[in-house]
């Protein structure tokens, strides 16, 4: 049965659909039902679902996809100013300037693979962050960001008789106001754009597209002997990611019209692909996974403080509970990021395949221990299409 | 033609830095096989060393303030004051070059620790791997400095006598008005001296002739029986010490943060780059040639003609060599190409 | 018997070393060509120019009419050129399936094609030839097996279906029996004359005498790049020139397969 719903694409959906859309029933014993996080959920979900097409599926690691996330912001707020404040136009619009983006750099980023790759999208990332914060300026605003004001010009909302009379105007789809219904209406949106993404990430795992790019990961040079020319493959590959980061993008823009340089920070290229290893690399959910318990651990940990901790550990004794405040301390509030470099180091080093090898670990274990034997069929099954391999990165190509 | 010299001098300076930096980067990634992401973090904490050495000395105690006789006043006071007079007060103003010393076995026990704790067990892993554990490691690092430090940068004022201006000018008969800070001077004659002491050891020493020829062909030297494990170790310590000492002696020159680690690595990647995989001739050139350009970028001339130059000059070249020569200026065909 | 393979005075040099001398060879379209030669005579040099691998310095590779020299690896698989590697070059973290899959989709795609939405398992025709395969090669019982988990000799025989399921009008084998257990190599034996395969075109290098006499119809001899003669396996059998420069080394030579 359950090899089935794994192998059935409508089910999956199905499945995925109602529990990304039940999410804010769902999350609310963990406390993380609130819109402004729900957001964060599916918009960084896209952003990983499309980094893992590129690095889960062909093993090229890019350390500067965060580029295409603020290019895609850019893209919207200029559309939020000179077109209309409706979201559809600056998300569409955000998507097709990333990918553009996203070809050149691509192209010429691939010339080169392993190391020298990195390091290439790394020197683009830093380039395009240090130009937003320098020449180009007009385009950026530099420090203080990109914002929609009242006087932009709007052409489209001008031309339906949209005006703007009171403060700064907000983003909406046909009329609505994203940030309506207390920003459930914006995650909704958030969540089908996600639901699509990943409908569409399902189908290139599944295609044989994706199989050629999987076989790239795992022997390039064979594939080129095999008769397939992996350049194009790999840019392919390539610019779908950059365009779902691009998305991404536009829908951070859409749901805070703003955008500015730091997201394209190369630290942030970082996060991505510790949501993605964190998840598992190279697997459907994985990164879904990743991104969902970074973001929420991020929520908490960040806001705790060492009073907060003092009445977390209250039923102690006293001298126990200073002790204990004392140790957390350090890994909550502002050090939240010293506990995301440790598990980041604790994943690579004891669970390369992320928290999907670990529950294929824990599936196998529980099946020997019902005592359910025979064939392995279901899991050999999911590993040789869904679940990571042992190793992150395997493209042998040339230089 | 004074502005030129300026910033010729401004460029081998930051050059200098980067040298270093990329020198144990390179020495690392030859030698050992491995791509670390933390060497930027290593440069940070070896500026810390000097933050921190400075603080030990001027561990201080309440004592009466004589100079205000009027009422009873109290001022902190170093310990080293009370003990010494005069000499604690000149080894306090020493601070930063007597934090060598204090540095060097610091970071060279950071450094066996971790090749023996963590690097030790990537080196049969993939690349992607190694660049993934040692980006972790970088941020823990970073954080636990900050943890311990706090996140403004922290001056640390050179020694008193070689605080002000050299009268450059004066010295090689240009013009009188040309001066140059004292420190950036030293810190030049520093990373040469470094850079010096390093090749010499590499090409003297037995020790050293062996990691060469590590570098170059490494099955060989295994199958001649050679204890690569003990000297993978002593290596990575190695190029610990180089970065940490870059660092103790940048503290007067750019107040340490927690993050100026991150900064230079991006950096300092691409200056190994642009010398070649595994060269460390190519990583000395590059970090000097590569520092010189970002200075001349910066002038003002430049900057009119090309705006923003300045900002990218160092990954614009890294994207052009790497495109046009992947092997860098001095690299050898075949390291870090699969 | 029409020249599908014509290698006319071909040169290459490393450094100072001659890996190959003014070499010349008429592959016959249907035959099984071996070229024999103690280790370093430059077989491996000879495969790698007609591949792609290296560019020859002077001399021209023809392939069914077509100058192969500076074409790329891919362009040479789909004018039907096919090369199976010592050392087995598959996709090891793919299935045994999968393996097979992807040389019949590079034949029927051709070197690029974006199709994401196409369903794997909507591929009927692919999935059924690669199955078939497969069981040509008593591999089909693996079929969902990841390729780096079977052994040494069936991931060789895996290699082979890789390049059968092309149909190539040309196939390299770089040594297909080097490591194996002589039970292993009387399988590949049979594989390589069962009647799918009798028939195509072949050129293998190869050190066992064994495999050499049971497979070929034509030998060449191949030695310090200089090809000293062709001819049927009895001609060479009795050849002295072979004898004196070959044969007598062939013990060495079979020594340094594992």
């Amino acid at each position: 049965m359950f090899k089935k719903i794994l192998a059935s694409n409508p089910l999956i959906m199905l499945i995925f659909s109602a529990v990304v859309l039940s999410a804010p029933i769902w999350l609310a014993p963990f406390g993380a039902n609130y819109p402004d996080l729900l957001q964060k959920f599916a918009i960084f979900g896209i952003f990983a679902v499309g980094y893992n097409i590129l690095f889960g599926l062909t093993g090229y690691l890019s350390f500067g996809h965060a580029t295409f996330l603020g290019i895609g912001s850019y893209t919207a707020v200029w559309s939020f100013k000179l077109l209309t404040m409706n979201i559809l136009p600056a998300i569409v619009l955000a998507m097709i300037v990333s990918g553009l983006f996203a070809v050149v750099i691509g192209y010429l980023s691939l010339r080169r693979s392993g190391i020298y790759f990195s390091i290439l999208t790394l020197a683009f990332a830093q380039m395009a962050y240090s130009l937003a914060y320098s020449v180009l300026t007009p385009i950026t605003n530099g420090e203080t960001g990109l914002q929609v004001s009242q006087q932009d010009p709007r052409v489209l909302d001008a031309m339906a008789g949209i005006a703007v009379t009171d403060g700064i105007p907000s983003t909406n789809l046909f009329g609505a106001l994203i940030k309506s219904q207390g920003g459930y209406y914006g995650f909704y949106v958030a969540a089908v754009l996600l639901i699509i993404a990943f409908y569409i990430s399902l189908k290139i795992f599944r295609s044989p597209f994706g199989m050629k790019l999987r076989a790239i990961k795992s022997n390039q040079t064979r594939m080129k002997y095999t008769g397939f020319n992996t350049k194009p493959y790999l840019l392919t590959a390539f610019v779908i990611s950059g365009m779902y980061a691009g998305l991404a993008g536009g829908l951070l823009a859409s749901i805070d019209p703003l955008a500015g340089a730091e997201r394209m920070q190369w630290t942030a290229s970082g996060e991505v692909v510790l949501m993605t290893i964190l998840g598992g690399v190279g697997t459907l959910i994985g990164p879904l996974l990743g991104t969902t318990l970074i973001k929420y651990f991020e929520n908490i940990f960040s806001a705790l403080n060492d009073s907060e901790l003092h009445s977390m550990f209250s039923f102690m004794p006293e001298g126990l509970q200073n002790i204990m405040v004392t140790v957390v301390s350090p890994f909550v509030g502002e050090g939240w990021h010293l506990t995301l470099g440790l598990v980041f180091m604790i994943v690579v080093i004891f669970l390369p395949g992320g928290i999907m090898q670990g529950l294929t670990h824990l599936f196998n274990f529980v099946k020997r221990l019902v005592g359910l034997g025979g064939s392995n069929k279901v899991i050999d099954n999911m590993a040789a299409n869904d679940t990571p391999n042992n190793t992150l990165n395997k493209h042998k190509g040339e230089a | 033609m004074d502005a030129i010299l300026i910033q010729i001098l401004n460029g081998l300076d930051k050059g200098g830095a980067y040298a270093l930096i990329a020198l144990g980067l390179t020495l690392t990634f030859g030698t050992l096989g491995v791509v670390n992401f933390a060497h930027g973090a290593l440069f940070m904490l070896g500026a810390f060393c000097a933050v921190l050495f400075n603080k030990l000395l001027t561990f201080s105690t309440k004592v009466k303030d004589e100079s205000i006789t009027f009422f009873d006043a109290y001022k902190e006071q170093p310990y080293l004051e009370l003990w010494f007079g005069d000499l604690g007060t000149t080894i306090i103003d020493y601070s930063v070059p007597l934090s060598i010393l204090f540095a060097i076995p610091v970071m060279l026990l950071i450094g066996v620790i971790m090749e023996r704790g963590l690097i030790k067990h990537f080196y049969k892993r993939e690349h992607a791997d190694q660049i993934l554990v040692t980006f972790g490691l970088a941020i823990v690092i970073q954080e636990i400095i900050r943890h311990f430090f706090g996140a403004n940068p922290i001056p640390m004022p050179p020694p008193e006598i070689v605080s002000g201006s050299a009268p450059l000018g004066a010295m090689l008969g240009l013009n009188e008005n040309l001066v140059y800070p004292w420190w950036r001077l030293i810190y030049l004659a520093f990373s040469l001296l470094i850079i010096g002491a390093v090749f010499a050891f590499l090409k003297f020493t037995t020790f050293g002739m062996v990691v060469r020829a590590g570098m170059a062909d490494r099955e060989t030297v295994e199958l001649l029986g050679i204890n690569v494990q003990k000297r993978f170790t002593i290596v990575f310590g190695i190029a610990t010490v180089v970065a940490g000492l870059a660092g103790v002696m940048y503290a007067p020159i750019l107040p340490p943060d927690y993050h100026m680690g991150m900064d230079f690595l991006v950096l300092s990647f691409v200056v190994v780059v642009v010398g070649g995989m595994g060269s460390l001739g190519g990583a000395v050139l590059a970090g000097f040639m590569l520092g010189l350009l970002q200075s001349f970028a910066s002038m003002n001339e430049v900057k009119s003609i090309l705006p923003g130059i300045d900002q990218i000059i160092i990954y614009l070249v890294a994207v052009v060599i790497l495109l046009v020569r992947p092997r860098g200026l001095m690299g050898r065909e075949g390291v870090f190409e699969d | 018997m029409s020249i599908i393979l014509d290698i006319s005075s071909v040169n290459k040099t490393f450094g100072g070393l001659q890996a190959l001398n003014d070499v010349n060879l008429k592959i016959e379209e249907g035959e099984t060509h071996a070229i024999i030669g103690p280790n370093g005579a430059g077989k491996s040099t000879l495969l790698n120019c007609c591949i792609g691998r290296l560019i020859p310095d002077s001399g021209s590779v023809t392939f069914n009419g077509q100058n192969m020299i500076g074409m790329q690896p891919h362009d040479i698989n789909h004018a039907g050129m096919v090369r199976i590697f010592q050392t087995p070059e598959i996709f090891p973290d793919l299935t045994l399936l999968q393996n097979v899959m992807v040389p019949a989709l590079a034949k029927r795609d051709g070197t690029f094609k974006f199709n994401p939405f196409k369903s794997l398992s909507a591929e009927k025709a692919i999935l059924e030839e690669a199955h078939a395969t497969l069981a040509d090669f008593e591999l089909d019982k693996f079929h969902d097996q990841l390729a780096n988990s079977i052994s040494r000799g069936d991931k060789r025989r895996l290699e082979l279906a890789m390049g059968i399921i092309q149909h190539p009008k040309l196939l390299l084998l770089d040594e297909p029996t080097a490591g194996m257990a002589r039970h292993d190599t009387n399988r590949t034996i049979d594989l390589l004359n069962s009647d799918k395969m009798q028939n195509m075109t072949k050129v293998i290098i190869e050190h066992d005498m064994h495999v050499v006499f049971s497979l070929a119809d034509r030998i060449s001899v191949l030695v310090r790049g200089n090809i000293i003669t062709t001819g049927t396996p009895e001609e060479i059998k009795n050849d002295p020139k072979v004898k004196e420069a070959y044969l007598g080394e062939s013990d060495e030579g079979e020594s340094e397969d594992e």
